[in-house]
């Protein structure tokens, strides 16, 4: 019989490794034996995801190790996020989120949807190639406190200044928090089309998310 | 050789041919075309193999287009006074940037392939996006793409063949554009300018 402990350890490891059919055996385990479905997540399946991130970032990891790695923590998340609803636990927020028109790249945006939602957000993906009016469309129907633009190319990144104009020109501009992120963007560039908010990965736009969350809360009177 | 030329490994092959055939004395200096998945490392690559190659040549420059460095590449040639071949990425060089960007415009999910992608598709695509151990990531990979867009420079038979295997792996009709070399030739004559044929004018350093 495995202990709470192997459960933990061997989804951190089977997870770092993107053996997806063990780490939803291991999930079956742990609940089986009874673990807390948030503990499975926070304790094991994050952190391997988050060190999957710096493994990347150091260039042990490429895309594919990655992307196998996210593959199997979203097999994970399958099975628990009923359970995690149950708990009724509030989400931290909703985040919205989309790759810009044009732009079909969108790894890096699912990578960070999956960290979303592990750390508790609501997360609703309207996917690539997002016009500008999908978006604005979409903040109106699902309300959410945070949007978040994803792109790619060079060519693709100037999405963002339309986008940031459609949400002027509805009118919901100050209604949400602006994120954006991709391969090719920096703090300035984000700075420069006038975002809220830019990560340079999945773990860091979990943070700077949450950190823009508490400062308008914070800011709103009781 | 005065001249020295540092190439992306992806375009390497037909600028050697170009200057073998225009007879300049320019020595190619091809750096890993795989750079292209890391393009964060491509900078400091171009920067250390130019400085080596300054040592032993009047005249270093840089067949790049900025390939994902986001302006990175730019910095290095500035700091070290070279120059570089225009452009976004070497897709430009073979079809033109606004012809480019029209393929992309007109469909997003446009996957190019170029001669060399074509040959080496096997290496650089499919084993490096782990296709091979990990077939099932074809559709993490692929799923919003809708056709492959073959940069043909030179389409003979058998690259004919082979890019019709690239584009049936990725599950992707093939759409073939005879682009040649031209453009590429013309931007080389640009960034080589005097120097490789030896005149006066401005030398690159
Ligand atoms: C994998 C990849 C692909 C895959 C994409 C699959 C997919 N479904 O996304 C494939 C092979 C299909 C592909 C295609 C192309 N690609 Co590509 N691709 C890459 C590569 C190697 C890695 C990108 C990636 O997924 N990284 C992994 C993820 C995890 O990192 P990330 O994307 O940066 O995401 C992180 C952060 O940016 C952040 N983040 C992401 N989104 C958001 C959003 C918000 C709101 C926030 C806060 C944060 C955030 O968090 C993420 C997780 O940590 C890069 C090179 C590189 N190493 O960057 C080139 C690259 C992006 N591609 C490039 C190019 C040119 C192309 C093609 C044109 C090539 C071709 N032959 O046709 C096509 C694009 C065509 C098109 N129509 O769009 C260029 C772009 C250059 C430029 N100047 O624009 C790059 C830089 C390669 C290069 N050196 O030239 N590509």
């Amino acid at each position: 019989m495995t202990s709470p402990d192997e459960v933990l350890q061997g989804l951190y490891d089977e997870t770092l490794v993107g053996n997806a059919p063990r780490v939803l055996e291991l999930t079956e385990e742990g609940l089986a034996l009874g673990m807390e479905p948030q503990s499975l997540l926070f304790d094991a399946l994050i952190p391997s995801l988050e060190e999957v991130g710096a493994r990347f970032e150091r260039g042990d990891f490429f895309v594919p190790e990655m992307l196998i790695a996210g593959r199997a923590m979203a097999g994970a998340m399958e099975r628990l996020r009923p359970l995690l609803a149950e708990t009724g636990v509030e989400t931290v927020g909703k985040f919205l989120m989309g790759t810009v028109k044009g732009d079909v790249h969108d790894i890096g945006k699912n990578l960070v949807n999956i960290m979303l939602e592990g750390a508790g957000f609501e997360v609703i993906d309207l996917g690539v190639q997002v016009a500008p009016e999908k978006f604005v469309a979409a903040i109106e129907e699902h309300q959410p406190d945070i949007v978040g633009f994803s792109a790619f190319l060079t060519t693709t990144m100037p999405m963002f200044k339309a986008n940031m104009n459609a949400l002027e020109k509805a009118g919901m501009r100050d209604q949400v928090i602006v994120m954006v992120g991709g391969a090719p963007v920096t703090q300035e560039y984000a700075d420069a089309v006038g975002a809220d908010g830019y990560a340079a990965d999945a773990s860091a736009t979990v943070k700077r998310a949450k950190a823009l969350l508490h400062e308008k809360r914070s800011k709103v009177p009781a | 050789m005065p001249v020295a030329l540092v190439a992306c490994g992806a375009i390497a092959q037909p600028v050697a041919e170009i200057v073998e055939r225009r007879g300049w004395p320019v020595a190619v200096h091809p750096l890993p075309p795989l750079l292209h998945n890391q393009p964060h490392l491509i900078a400091d690559e171009v920067r250390d193999l130019a400085r080596a190659l300054a040592l032993c040549h009047e005249t270093v420059a840089v067949a790049y287009a900025d390939c994902g460095t986001y302006g990175a590449l730019d910095a290095v040639c500035a700091e070290l006074g070279l120059r570089r071949l225009p452009g976004l990425h070497c897709y430009d060089l073979f079809a033109g940037e606004s012809r480019l960007a029209s393929f992309l415009d007109d469909e997003p999910g446009t996957y190019l392939l170029t001669d060399f992608l074509v040959r080496s598709f096997e290496r650089t695509v499919v084993r490096e996006l782990g296709l091979d151990r990990h077939p099932e990531l074809r559709e993490d990979y692929f799923r919003h793409y809708t056709r492959a867009v073959w940069l043909a420079q030179d389409p003979t038979p058998e690259l004919r063949a082979l890019a019709d295997g690239a584009a049936a792996t990725l599950g992707l009709p093939l759409t073939v554009v005879e682009t040649g070399h031209r453009r590429l030739e013309a931007a080389l004559e640009a960034l080589l300018g005097g120097s490789a044929a030896g005149t006066d004018s401005a030398p690159l350093r």
